[in-house]
């Protein structure tokens, strides 16, 4: 039987004046770590589960409960179903709350599995994890030592369908390579992340990640902590794409609706520079997070949020769109099968400008390049804006990188940067995120130091 | 109860299975977890969800390899199956399959008075509803507010090559509320959590409605919030929540993972005096009731009370089986696994800073200009540079020793060694707060915590000048 079978066998338990959307999902993964040569650790596992929603209508609306179980077995289905059931009871009833209804938008032809994850013998995968371990221990005289060399893959399938007539059954496939070089000068240490991503493991640049992580440990030893200053920050591809999935969060219509966005009441309205185009288009397939379907099961389409810097679009799932007044613009998220649905974007992008990175430099002049950023969940508040984050880089001079710079925060408020943007780069690069990134420079920011 | 989950015969016979390649040390860790939260938004109860999550975790150590697989088929098949899994690193085959006996059984029941499934579904709402009405009573400006109740009931039997026989029944329960306020300037948020190792009977009406008072007054006093000042300034740490940047500064760092990968800047360091003598640090697994507590850890050791910085010495780290059998010493009780599909490693149980003996109103009285921080977001570190940022979510300027102006929310940058150095005053106002500690893709729960507490200096990392 397939999962789909499978799925659908469960909707025929509906009772009358109820719906039922289930949500299945099946993987297998690989996990290496390599370390001091050898193989660390390897873990294998296959696992799946179940997320069901019951709906019930009621007079003044419907109620929704949720329950699910990390099995397929039919005991556990048959108590998640009953849960769900039970717990939709309680729900405050609600006139917007709905499944999605199947709204004829064709689903992109994407090929998303790549089988040769499956076929790639185990033993290919661990040389790559020690290969990748050793390009990085031998990239350099002043690599001390290599935290972690980490390969994964999987391949996992999900079906969602619903009594409304939801069917959608897809497939991915990723695999990855990260690892943190620690390099010293023998007064202290630095460190630096490489990472590459793909679909399969042949998609996978062993020495890119290698000499990505070897470089940023490198170019960072002998920072120091500069004076507090006012200036132009560029930011590297992985911060922007950073801070594009926080701006992303802001766009979603849920936190539209209930006002917890700094962009609600704003459609419409120029809330970033001209430079500034932003989309979200999980149909493109050089995105790792491109998906066919969201997370209710409606195809995924391009939604242009921000266009030339006027707020064109929020995005959507069925209950946000209702309760604007709006339809899904296919775009609900979901935290695998024990969350809920939820309007979110999947695939951000910001149309590329075009600079490249080192024009970008040269008509900065002076200012700091922003190769890293930490504690952005306990920083950055996406309902008032206020934007404050630890950075690690290197300070601009004369249009030219010169001394690394850490323990400092950069801040502002994000209303304000996105006026601010002055330059967008050329140089997209494909993250295993949901949002891809590009240089980005940004004037007036406060950096804090000493 | 524990031992319904697999029988002593299958354990056995799964960790002969998983010995057969010639292992040194095999684990089997079935777990049984049963979750449910209620979430209350925009004054509706917008979901109820349950979840049931159960399955196995098998590890098999050769040398420095780890090999790990887990399954939620907890038949015997299913269990012989992923203990093969777990066997494959073992590349030299011998050993054959070997005889294991494990002895009796070591059970912990639970502390619980209240547990999560005699809680009526109508009473949690009850409750939700409640701390919505206090927070909006708090004022007008008061325009949401969100409250989510959550419990998991976690039953565990760990059994291990060397006839760790253990289970664990760990019942949690955790309430939070977030107020948003609205005035001229916009938008501010408040927040506060209640959570413990424990049953519904944490949540009395009292706490509840404190915690939603707290709330609410958190974000109507933000909206009177000015940028946070740019810069090095002494900083006054409100007891509680001044715990994570232990956690963040030093507590990951001395976790003995990083530190046998000389990943740590604190590697090497025990004996030396790496704090101000005012600190003394503890990591404590056995504090009943705290978020962080375990009666065992998930490798089935005991939790024990750890002293890490003693008088501002490095006294020890934290340890799990892995890098304790490394060093040939004993596990300090920290071997801790989100769930069954994870391996477990080196974690935090409850961190803390023992109290001083100062007063914590003359702490502030006598800081002329500075930042009093009431309440401290997330954090994070890198343990290898010790380089650490955390955010503050309720915090004031201090003026001529008192405390004066809100400021807007931002965040605290420092280096952990550097940052223990600089205390110089801790009060007697000791208290816990509950946490979520991420690590390697990994969240556990864990409690921080301290008495009020003032550093000579940290940068602040707001806009003002």
């Amino acid at each position: 039987m397939t999962l789909l079978e499978q799925a659908q066998r469960i909707l025929e338990h509906a009772a009358s004046g109820e719906e039922i959307e289930v949500y299945l999902s099946s993987g297998v993964e690989t996990e290496i770590q390599a370390y001091d040569g050898a193989i660390e650790s390897l873990a294998t596992a296959s696992s799946s589960g179940v997320g069901i929603r019951v709906l019930r209508e009621g007079v003044a609306g419907a109620q929704v409960g949720t329950a699910w179980a990390g099995s397929l077995d039919p005991e556990a289905v048959h108590d998640a179903l009953r849960e769900a059931r039970d717990n939709a009871r309680f729900a405050t009833e609600d006139e917007f709350l709905a499944f999605a209804r199947p709204d004829g938008v064709v689903p992109a032809s994407l090929e998303l599995v790549d089988r040769t994850v499956l076929s790639t013998p185990l033993d290919e995968k661990i040389a790559m994890a020690i290969e990748l371990e050793r390009l990085v221990r031998d990239g350099d005289d002043r690599i001390r030592q290599v935290d972690a060399a980490n390969y994964s893959d999987y391949v996992a399938e999900a079906v969602i369908v619903s009594t409304m007539g939801i069917a959608a059954a897809f497939e991915r496939s990723g695999a990855y390579v990260s690892v943190e070089a620690i390099a010293t000068d023998g007064t202290g240490d630095q460190t630096g992340w490489g990472l590459s991503a793909g679909r399969a493991p042949g998609d996978l640049d062993i020495g890119l990640a290698a000499s990505d992580a070897v470089s940023r440990a490198t170019r960072m030893l002998g920072a120091v902590k500069p004076a507090s200053t006012r200036c132009t920050a560029v930011f590297d591809p992985r911060s922007t794409a950073t801070l594009l999935a926080i701006i992303g969060g802001a766009l979603s219509g849920e936190a539209v609706n209930y006002g917890r966005s700094f962009f609600a009441n704003r459609m419409g309205e120029d809330v970033a520079s001209p430079l500034f185009t932003l989309l979200d288009d999980p149909t493109d397939r050089r995105h790792f997070s491109a998906s066919v379907f969201d997370g209710e099961g409606l195809s995924c389409r391009r939604n242009v949020l921000i266009e030339g810097g006027g707020l064109k679009a929020f995005v959507y799932d069925t209950v946000s769109a209702r309760r604007a007044g709006t339809v899904s613009t296919g775009s609900a998220v979901r935290g695998g099968i024990a969350g809920s649905p939820s309007a979110g974007c999947r695939a951000l992008q910001l149309a590329p400008g075009d600079v490249d990175q080192a024009a970008i430099f040269r008509s900065v002049g002076e200012g700091i390049f922003v190769e890293s950023l930490t504690g952005v969940h306990s920083g950055v508040n996406p309902i008032s804006g206020d934007f404050s984050v630890g950075v690690t880089g290197l300070m601009i001079r004369d249009g030219q990188l010169a001394e690394p710079v850490r323990e400092i925060t950069v801040a502002s408020t994000l209303q304000r940067m996105l006026l601010d943007i002055v330059f967008v780069g050329n140089d997209v690069e494909w993250l295993p995120s949901s949002a891809a990134g590009q240089s980005l420079a940004i004037e007036g920011i406060a950096v804090s130091g000493s | 109860m524990s031992q319904t989950l697999v029988t002593k015969e299958v354990l056995e016979h799964a960790l002969a299975q998983a010995m057969s390649r010639g292992g040194e040390f095999a684990e089997v860790f079935v777990e049984d977890r049963v979750t449910s939260s209620a979430v209350l938004d925009q004054r509706r109860i917008e979901e109820l969800s349950s979840g049931r999550d159960r399955g196995a975790g098998i590890r098999v150590v050769v040398g420095d390899t780890t090999g790990f697989a887990h399954t939620a088929d907890l038949s015997e098949p299913g269990l012989l199956s992923a203990a093969r899994a777990a066997a494959a690193v073992a590349r030299e085959g011998g050993g054959g399959v070997r005889e294991l006996a494990l002895g009796s059984m070591s059970d912990h029941p639970t502390h619980a008075t209240m547990m999560p499934e005699h809680v009526d579904k109508a009473r949690k709402i009850e409750l939700l509803r409640h701390a919505d009405d206090v927070a909006r009573s708090q004022g007008s400006a008061i325009t949401q507010v969100q409250v989510a109740l959550g419990d998991s009931s976690r039953r565990f039997v760990v059994a291990n090559s060397d006839g760790v026989y253990a289970a664990d029944h760990q019942i949690r329960t955790r309430f939070n509320i977030s107020c948003v306020a609205t005035g001229d300037t916009g938008m501010q948020t408040g927040y506060r959590p209640i959570a413990g190792t424990r049953g519904f009977e944490i949540l009395s009406e009292h706490a509840v409605e404190e915690a939603a008072r707290g709330a609410a007054n958190q974000a109507i006093t933000k909206l009177e919030a000015r940028p946070a000042p740019s810069g090095d300034l002494p900083v006054v740490l409100a007891g509680g929540s001044g715990g994570i940047l232990f956690h963040e500064a030093c507590g990951h760092g001395l976790e003995a993972d990083a530190i046998l990968k000389q990943a740590s800047v604190y590697a090497g360091k025990v004996g030396q005096q790496v704090a101000s003598p005012l600190v003394t640090l503890v990591d404590d697994g056995t504090a009943q009731g705290e978020w962080g507590y375990l009666a065992i850890d998930d490798e089935g050791r005991p939790s024990a009370r750890n002293v890490l910085i003693e008088n501002g010495v490095l006294t020890d780290y934290m340890w799990d089986y892995l890098r304790s059998r490394k060093e040939r010493r004993a596990s300090s009780g920290n071997g801790r696994r989100q769930s069954y599909q994870y391996l477990p490693m080196v974690r935090m149980t409850n961190t803390y800073l023992l109290e001083g003996t100062s007063d914590a109103n003359e702490i502030i009285a006598q800081t002329p200009r500075g930042v009093y921080v009431a309440q401290l977001g997330g954090g994070q570190v890198n343990t290898a540079t010790g380089d650490f940022v955390f955010g503050m979510t309720s915090a004031f300027m201090i003026e001529d020793g008192r405390i004066t102006a809100p400021l807007r929310d931002c965040n605290l940058i420092g280096n952990g060694p550097e940052i223990l150095q600089r205390v110089d005053a801790v009060a007697k106002d000791f208290s816990m707060t509950p946490g979520t500690c991420g690590k390697d893709g990994q969240s556990v729960p864990v409690g921080t915590g301290q008495a009020t507490m003032r550093l000579t200096g940290v940068t602040i990392g707001g806009t003002a000048s």
